[in-house]
Formats: structure tokens, sequence, C-alpha cells
């Protein structure tokens, strides 16, 4: 129990890297057409997460594939279950992951624009998708004693996990254009705090209901043992401190409290899932779990010693990354590449 | 169509689309870093711009490469979920592997290879480069290691009904790892060599930046001679693998059904799978003998003896792989890769010493077309391997047919496969014509241009 216990802490940080960072990328590629007025504005909006859009999606492979290795009755019924939802997720990020590469590569106004929707729409329903799927992670799905849900894609798509959709989109927004307020420079930052603050509304409203709406419908805060009450009230803290932050100005500290919310928030899902993984609504027993879904031993102590070595290495040079390109961008066109 | 055929359809074009992008990373990832290692050491400008140039080529590719990996990554959860049960144990641990150590690396220094040049050193800038394509061809390694296993299962044990890992160490230590990779990376570094070509010889005979195209063909091919040959001489190793592994998908990639001593090579056949014998065939005595054991005399096992042990050691069943189809890939492959060392050969030797490529128009003109060699032969290599693997999924161990997820309607699959397909088929235009484009503008012009209105 103490290598699934491990595994599933190590999927959990995957999964937080996965949403922090990803969180403000999809955010950015939402906010590009509508804060991006002129050609310029939108290279430059792009250029902000240019040299680092690639890897951080690779958090969601890693995801992905350490979910594989180390819990793979949990890969196979959720994405099968999930499928047509993933199928639409993979067909967005496909657009998307092109859109940005292929956008400035010609001059035609018109085949830029066509792009940049298709970023944002490559943004938007990720993050829409990813809302819905943490919604039902939640609130559990009718997973059969051979662990296979066989409902199609109409019952995930209930109003309390649509909410789920919708709040991630709104969260994504407003980490979105913290991170915007912090890498551009003068008056298109400005506009980056302005609708910040904004979407910081909204997404505090969105937010609440649906925690409130949590502490009914799910057993996510409230279950014996292990819960995810206090990360949700960290997240709420935190939450709370964007919109002082953004009021004041102060964009470091505006991005780090929508990052913590976003970090807060994602522990809280999974330590209210723990040890389950995936919840069976027909009965608890068929739910699959950190001791019915793993691997062995094993490959597990194997993953392990990998996952000791590596994550450290990996984390170090995206560090480095983030360092060097820390500058904020303006409209100075030598330093774009897209 | 029920959901194994539009299953299998999915993998089968998804793969081959993945695969189509993939290989030009492995190579060319290493061209630019050589050359910009040239750029360094020397400080001649002209390599920097090179680097650059090809870049571009290599980013365009680059970016169809990782949109198609993530679909990679997930369809073994979408539609083979009862493979991902059955082999999670063992295929999810080099998976994740080859995302922690590749998919960082490649995607983090790609970031500062195309935005650093102006931030950090040109030892730091040349270092990344090299990191990018460490981790272009790890990755590689990594999911070969996992495609290994599936064709030559090693270190594992059944147990509870599922395959589990019992030495991680002979996952890796795999020796079809070890054909398939070498096979795999000098045919990525072919069609580099043969796409800077290509592109080279554009310029060359439209006399556009002549003296820095010239400088690129000439290395450009040695690089496709070195990758042609490796190639080549791996891939005659691994066929005496699979001879001795899977030797029913050896055995229908020469279409030869009855077994023979000496046995001949069928340079073309009539393939009658019906009635399980050919029509007629063009046969070269004893060769295929001296392919499979290097010499002329040994007995190699036919398709109809090879279904017989293969029903007495797995119980009855149909055991033959689509004979034509590996056949056909197989003569497609191989004639591919013997024009490409023709072809590379008479390049060195006419771009080399006191010799002048651009004097050789009509050669010029061939190179411009011969990237479709190793496209060709790259895909029905692969074509060959997965196809030559039926009806395992995992060889010996677990069926297709037992692999497919039960829970997923066939309409499901069949939606996102005309999604996938569509959304694939519409994008290789847009990237191969983009790297058109790319490829046969002038070197100056290589940084994204203003927008202008329509």
């Amino acid at each position: 129990m103490v290598l699934q216990t491990i595994w599933f802490i190590l999927v959990t940080i995957l999964f937080i890297g996965f949403f922090f960072l990803e969180g403000f990328d999809y955010g950015v590629g939402m906010w590009l057409p509508f804060l991006g007025k002129k050609d310029e504005e939108r290279r430059a909006i792009l250029n902000t997460f240019g040299p680092f859009w690639n890897s951080n999606e690779v958090w969601m492979l890693t995801a992905g594939g350490a979910m594989f290795a180390s819990f793979p009755h949990v890969y196979a019924t959720l994405f099968s279950g999930f499928y047509l939802a993933l199928v639409l997720m993979l067909v967005a990020l496909i657009l998307r992951g092109v859109a940005i590469e292929y956008r400035s590569k010609r001059e035609s106004l018109k085949w830029r624009s066509a792009w940049d929707w298709l970023i944002f729409f490559g943004s938007a329903l990720p993050a829409l998708l990813w809302g819905v799927a943490v919604g039902n992670l939640m609130r559990g799905f009718p997973i059969d004693e051979n662990m296979h849900y066989w409902g199609g894609l109409l019952p995930l798509l209930n109003p309390y996990s649509l909410l789920g959709g919708v709040v991630f989109v709104a969260l994504f927004l407003m980490h979105g254009a913290n991170f915007l307020a912090l890498k551009l420079e003068g008056e298109m930052a400005e506009r980056a705090r302005q609708v910040g603050f904004k979407t910081w509304i909204v997404a505090t409203v969105l937010t609440v209901a649906f925690v409130i709406w949590t502490f009914f419908e799910t057993d996510i805060l409230t279950k014996p043992g292990i819960n995810g009450l206090i990360p949700a009230v960290l997240a709420a803290v935190a939450l709370l401190l964007v919109g002082y932050f953004r009021n004041a100005k102060r964009d470091g500290w505006a991005f780090v409290m929508g990052s913590l919310t976003v970090v807060f928030a994602t522990i809280m899902v999974f330590a209210g899932l723990y040890p389950r993984i995936l919840i069976s609504t027909i009965k608890p027993e068929y739910s699959l779990t950190i001791a019915n879904a793993s691997s062995t031993p094993y490959t597990l102590t194997i993953m392990t010693i990998v996952a000791f070595i590596f994550v450290p290495i990996v984390l170090a040079y995206l560090g480095w990354t983030y360092w060097v390109f820390r500058k904020r961008i303006g409209l100075d066109k030598k330093v774009f590449v897209y | 169509m029920d959901a194994l055929i539009l299953a299998r359809w999915q993998f089968a074009i998804t793969t081959i689309f993945h695969f189509f992008f993939v290989p030009l990373t492995l190579g060319l990832s290493i061209f630019i870093a050589i050359l910009e290692t040239k750029y360094v050491r020397s400080g001649d400008e002209r390599f920097k711009k090179m680097a650059k140039f090809w870049g571009t080529i290599f980013l365009i590719n680059f970016a169809m490469g990782v949109v198609t990996g993530i679909v990679q990554e997930f369809q073994f959860g979408l539609n083979w979920s009862e493979y991902a049960r059955f082999m999670g144990d063992i295929f999810g641990a080099p998976l994740a592997i080859e995302a922690l150590l590749a998919f960082y690396l490649e995607s983090t220094f790609i970031g500062v290879w195309l935005f650093g040049w102006e931030k950090i050193s040109k030892k730091a800038h040349l270092a990344s480069a090299w990191l990018m394509a460490l981790g272009a061809n790890i990755s590689a390694l990594w999911i070969l290691i996992a495609n290994s296993f599936m064709q030559h299962p090693v270190g594992y044990a059944l147990e509870g009904g599922r395959a589990v890992m019992k030495n991680f160490f002979a996952l890796l230590g795999n020796p079809n790892v070890w054909y398939q990779f070498p096979h795999v990376l000098s045919a990525g570094v072919a069609m580099a060599g043969f796409v800077v070509m290509a592109f080279s010889a554009w310029h060359i005979l439209r006399k556009q930046d002549e003296a820095i195209f010239r400088t690129s063909f000439r290395w450009a091919a040695v690089y496709a001679l070195i990758g042609a040959v490796l190639v080549g001489v791996i891939g005659h190793f691994q066929g005496q693998f699979l001879v001795e592994h899977q030797p029913l998908k050896m055995a229908a990639a020469e279409a030869l059904w009855e077994t023979e001593q000496p046995a001949g090579f069928a340079v073309i056949a009539g393939i009658d799978e019906r009635r399980q014998t050919n029509t007629f065939e063009l046969k070269i005595p004893g060769m295929l003998s001296f392919l499979s054991y290097n010499n002329f005399t040994g007995k190699v096992e036919g398709i109809k003896d090879l279904q017989a042990a293969a029903e007495a050691q797995y119980g009855p069943g149909n055991y033959i792989p689509p004979v034509a189809l590996n056949f056909w890939s197989f003569r497609i492959m191989v004639g591919a890769g013997l024009a490409m060392v023709v072809l590379a050969l008479l390049a060195v030797l006419w771009s080399h010493g006191k010799q002048e490529i651009a004097n050789k128009k009509g050669f010029l003109k061939v190179i411009q077309w011969a990237p479709i060699l190793p496209y060709l032969a790259g895909t029905f290599g692969w074509v060959m391997a997965e196809t030559g693997r039926w009806p395992w999924i995992v060889f010996g161990l677990q069926k297709i047919e037992d692999a497919i997820s039960p829970n997923v309607p066939a309409w499901n699959i069949a939606f996102s496969l005309v999604a996938l397909g569509v959304l694939y088929g519409v994008l290789s235009i847009v990237a191969v014509n983009l790297a058109l484009k790319y490829g046969t503008s002038a070197i100056q012009s290589q940084e994204p241009a203003p927008a202008v209105a329509d």
C-alpha cells in the first residue's frame, strides 16, 4: 500500500503541474482573440508562453503515462468510458498545437485569424472537458463489477459536472489573465489586469457555488479520514487573495495566489478521492482504488526509482527556462518567434 | 463494420500519420546539432544560417509529430482497454519513462533553442540543440522498448490473467529493441539526409543562396549515405532475427507457402491467399536461404508448416498474417532502401572532391523527388512490423480480438476514425505545404513576417 500511495501522490503532483501550467496556457489561448487587437499584439501574447507551452503540455502526457504505468485499470476504465469526451479533447488539442506553431508562418491576416480562433477553441474545449471530467470523478459514475463503464457521453453531461466545466474555464481565464499581466508590457498588461479582475469576480462566484454543490453532491469534502476540506479552505483563501492583489496591481502575487488556488483545488479533488480513484455509483466495492487498480509492486518500485532520479532533474531545467525567459514581452518583433 | 475492424483501421491511420512526421525529426534534429556545432567551432555564420533554415523545417514537422503523438498515448485506453489492463504492468512503464525522460527534454530545449538565440551563450545554445536531438531520439528508444515487447515478449510472467513485469532490465536488453532502434534511428538519418538534399537541390538549380546550399547538399549526401547503408545492414540482421522469432511474419513477407531447402527469394509473385499458393513467381534460387542464414542451403519453413506448428502450440485458429500486404510492403521497403543507397552514393561521389554538383542538373532534378523513397520505406516498414504480427497484439500472449474495449460502441469508434482521419489529412496537407514554402524560400526570409491584409 505504501507504493500505491506514493504513486497516487505522484499522479496527483503531475495533475497539479498540468492544471497549474496548462491552466494559464489555456487561459492565454482563450484570451488571444480578445486581448490582442492587432496582429502584433496577438503575436506578443503567443510569445509570452512561446518557450514553455510545449513542455507545459507534456505534463498531461506524463500524467497519462504515469497513470497507465501505475494504475492501468484506471487508464483503461477512464479513457474507454469517457471515449467521446476524450476524442473531442484530442481533436481540440491537435488543432491548438498546430495552430500555435503555424499561425505566424504565413503573412495573410485571414490565415492568422483563422488559426487564432482554433487556438481559442482548442484551449476552451479542453478546459471545459477537464472540468466536466473532474466533476464526474468526484461524483462517481456507474462502473460495473468488471471495471467497465457502459453509459457513454450523455450521463457525464450532468448539471453538476457541467458547472465543474464552467468553473475550470473561468478559473483558467483568470489564471491566464494573471499570467499575461505578469508577462506583457505597458498597455497590454493593463488590459490583462482589467479583464483579470473581472474574471476573478466571476470565477469566485462560480467556484463558491460549485464547492457548495460539491458538499451536497459528493463525499469529497466530508468523508471520514482524509478528505478535501482543508485544501478547499486553502484554495478559497488563495482565491480571495487573488482579488486583493489583482486590485493592488501586484502582478507577481496575483499570479502566485491564482496558481495556489489551482494547486489546492487539485489537492482537494485527489485528497477527497483517496484511496479511491474512480468511484462506482453502483456499489462502493466496484470502485477502482489504489489497491485493486494498480500495477505490481515490482513495476511500481522500478517506476519509483526512475521518478525519484528524473523528476528533480526535469524540475531543475524547467525552472531554468522560466528564469531565462523571465522578461516581459512588448511589441518588439525581434524577439518574436510565433 | 464491427468495432474490431474500425479500431484496427483507426490504429493504422493514426500510427501511419504519426510515423510520417516523426522520423524526420529524429534525423534532422541531429543534423541541425551537427551544423550548429560546426558554427560554434568555426564561427562561420553560414552554418548558423543553415541550422536555422533546417530548424524551421524541423519545427513544422515536429508540431505534427507532437499532436499525432498525443493520440498515440491515449488510444490504448480509448479503443484497447483490455490490452491496457492485460499489459499495463509492462507497457505503461516505458511509456511513462518516455514522457519523463524524453518529452520534457525535447519540448523544453526546442523552446530554448527557438527563443534563446540572443538570450543565452553560444555554447549553452549549442547544448540545447544537442539536448533537443537527444530528447527526440530517447523518445524513439523508449517507445520501441514498448513495441519490442509486443513483438518479442521478455522478462515477464502471466499472473492472474495479465502479463506482469519480472525483469525490467530484460525489457531494456530485449534483442528486438537493439535491432529495431538502430534501424529506426538510421532510417531517420537517411530521411533527413534526403529531405535536406531535395530542398538544397531546388535552391542550387535556381542559383538561390547557391554556396550555402551546396554545402548543405554535401553534408546531407554523406549523412544520407550513412543512414541508408546502416538501415539496410541492420535490417538484414533484423530479418534474420525475425526468421527465428516471428517466422510467420517473415514467411508471409516472402509469400513462402511451402517449406523449401534451399529456399529461393521471390522478387515478385502473384499471391492467392485463399488457395494458399502463388499463381506465378520470379525467384532467385537459394537467395532466401542466404538472407535467412548467410548460407545458400538452409531450410526456410513455409507458411503452411508454420501454421500447423502454431496451432499445435497455441490451439486451433488462423495464425497467418495478411500475406500479400506483407509481401508487397516488404518489397517496397527494401526496394526503396536499395534505391536510396544508390542515390546517396551518387550524391556523395558527385558533390565531393573536384566534382561540382551544380553541373549535374538531371541528377538534382531526380533528387528533388527522392524523399518519396524514405517515406515509402518507413511507412511500409511499419505496416509490415505491425500487420505481420497478426493475429497477435502481443506476440504469443494476447490476440488483437481480445484487446479491444468492450464498452465502446462501434459508432463511437467510427466517429473518431472519421474525425481524426479527416483532421490528420487536412493538417498534413497544410504541414507539407508549409514545409515546401519554407524549404524553397530564400535564407533571409525565415522569420515570420508581419501580417498583410488579404
